[in-house]
């Protein structure tokens, strides 16, 4: 009997690492290997060329980015990134639900439509914005019909990093949008219900009922946002063609990281640092987000 | 009181109306680019409405650029491997982590929680090192491989099967079904909500990524679209009506595959979405 069963019991053990093996080959290969040999990385001066070789560099690599003014250039791009585009989408995408939630007729249909930027890949986004933003795109063609003098968008440092901003509110928004619709449907509607009574008007029910109800939403909303926004890469090197210009307006710190890990040789393990550094930021706000919004989102 | 209702209506629908059309403009305009010959490009007037209305330009980006088939392949290809695979090995995963018991189970499955928070920029590097050390590099398993599981959708299945009734595999059990026998013909099929939803995130997931490709391919063959993208628009960086074509030709799989699957999406979101 005994025997019976832990002869069932190693089956079904079997049968679960069966089911896994998928699943562990790729944690082990290229996720949790790859995370060791990244740490390795950081440490060592890595040589792919010719003779492969890595030589240990103690914190070297890490002591680099404190002088490297591209870096330092990049991590504030990347910082006034995310202090803009975050809040914006956010209180955006939270709006939106709200008066997609109102009642109103043909709902579904706008639904639709906000969702298109979403399932657009970034690179089709940037090239349908930089035909736009183009010499003799829609932006200076609206500009110029009503007389006013054309632009050279594309090629402006201060303006580049901003239409990269619009751009991604706009595409990343109705994402977030659909999470705060489903969490608006649980908010009990007697809620509402007493606060008219009341003579609450409607902004009043916003404020009162509907943002505070939506707090542990908008955390876990805050911090895909803050995850997402760090990791800004696509839209900028398709923008610049992989240089982050013009005048370095479009590095990012993922940029960056690219730049020296595949275009430059001999820096890998510096790239390896700089990743490191991006991970422990992220880590880091979103850590300080969950301190601010007191309440826990994932649970 | 019924006309500051009104008012309120007509505020909100202005509001609806007025993003929509934030939302369209910019596609509306990539499309008419995408049917205009180049002169009425360059002309400089707006129109929405193409004046010349033409096919030229879906044409010539196959000509202009012989490679733009097998793009469309490459990332076709990519994209179906890597989703077949997804839901076949997260959905297996998942059910193992529910409902089989083994020494290491809850190790395992805090583990794959935490992989979730890693960024990929982290083993970015070190994937391409180990890619290059298998002979992986510029090939379809060097991107298929690597992305055939996904932490987060074996969390979703783990999910579902917990609360997915045990009886059904009792029952399938006593008709003298094995373990994989049961999983395959009555399991899988009753998941199919759960995995629809998986089909939609993981094919947008492989057919839009830019970075994943950039790094793993390296000659123009076995670019996908969006490399290819990318390098067509360096080629010919000032014929707009081609880049448009090439663009709206690229985005046009995943609008099908969105209206076919419209419902299941949302629930996807929301699912993953952390609610």
């Amino acid at each position: 009997m005994n025997r019976s069963v832990s002869k069932r019991a190693f089956k079904e053990a079997a049968q679960g690492y069966l089911f896994l093996l998928p699943t562990l080959f790729v944690l082990l290969f290229f996720i949790i290997g790859p995370i060791f040999y990244a740490i390795y990385l950081a440490f060592h001066k890595v040589q792919l060329l010719g003779v492969s070789s890595s030589e240990f560099t103690g914190m070297r690599n890490f002591t680099r980015i404190m002088v490297d003014n591209r870096a330092h250039i990049a991590i504030w791009n990347t910082l006034k990134y995310v202090i803009i585009v975050v809040p914006i989408q956010t209180i955006l995408s939270m709006v939106m639900a709200a008066v997609l939630n109102a009642g109103l007729k043909g709902q579904k249909i706008f639904r639709v439509i906000y969702f298109l930027p979403t399932l657009t890949s970034s690179a089709v986004l940037t090239l349908i914005f930089m035909w736009m933003f183009n010499q003799s795109g829609l932006i200076n063609e609206l500009l110029s019909a009503v007389g006013l003098p054309i632009y050279n968008w594309l090629g402006d440092p201060r303006v580049a990093l901003n239409a990269i901003m619009g751009m991604n509110i706009w595409s990343t928004a109705p994402f977030f949008m659909v999470i705060y619709l489903a969490a608006l449907q649980d908010i009990p509607s007697s809620l509402y219900e007493a606060a008219e009574l009341d003579g609450a008007n409607a902004f009043q029910k916003f404020w009162n009922i509907t943002m505070p109800s939506l707090r542990p939403v908008t955390s876990f909303v805050v911090i895909m946002g803050l995850i997402g926004t760090f990791q800004l890469f696509d839209q900028s090197y398709i923008f610049s063609a992989g240089s982050g210009g013009p005048n370095n307006s479009t590095l990012t710190v993922v940029l960056l990281i690219y730049q020296y890990a595949f275009k430059n040789l001999g820096t890998m393990g510096y790239a390896a640092a700089l990743a490191m550094t991006l991970a422990v930021i992220i880590l880091i706000a979103t850590l300080i987000q969950r301190k601010f919004s007191k309440e826990e989102s994932l649970n | 009181m019924n006309l500051r209702i009104g008012i309120g209506k007509i505020i909100l629908y202005l509001i609806l109306i007025g993003y929509a059309a934030v939302t369209l403009v910019p596609f509306f305009w990539a499309l008419s680019s995408s049917f205009k010959p180049l002169e009425e490009i360059v002309s400089g007037k707006i129109s929405f409405i193409p004046k010349v209305f033409t096919l030229d330009n879906y044409k010539m980006i196959f000509i202009q650029q012989p490679l733009f088939g097998r793009w469309l392949l490459n990332s076709l290809l990519i994209g179906v491997a890597i989703t077949v695979l997804n839901l076949l090995f997260n959905s297996m995963a998942g059910y193992a982590l529910a409902r089989l018991n083994f020494p290491g189970k809850n190790l395992l499955f805090i583990i794959i929680l935490g992989v979730l928070m890693i960024p990929a920029q982290v083993t970015m590097i070190p994937n391409f090192l180990i890619l290059k050390g298998f002979g992986w590099l510029d090939t379809y398993q060097g991107m298929i491989i690597p992305s055939m599981i996904s932490a987060t959708y074996i969390f979703m299945m783990r999910q579902f099967f917990v609360s997915f009734p045990k009886e059904l595999e009792e029952a399938a059990e006593i008709d003298g079904l094995g373990r994989f026998g049961a999983f395959f013909r009555i399991v899988l099929p009753l998941a199919r909500p759960a995995l629809a939803a998986q089909i939609i995130f993981v094919f947008m997931g492989s057919w839009n990524d830019f970075m994943k490709p950039l790094i793993v391919m390296s000659s123009p063959e076995m670019f996908t679209l969006p490399l290819g993208l990318n390098t067509f628009k360096g080629q010919y960086i000032s014929y707009w009506n081609y880049i448009m074509a090439a663009s709206m030709i690229s985005t046009l799989p995943i609008l099908v595959i969105y209206a076919f699957f419209n419902r299941y999406f949302i629930k996807g979101i929301t699912f993953t979405g952390g609610k």
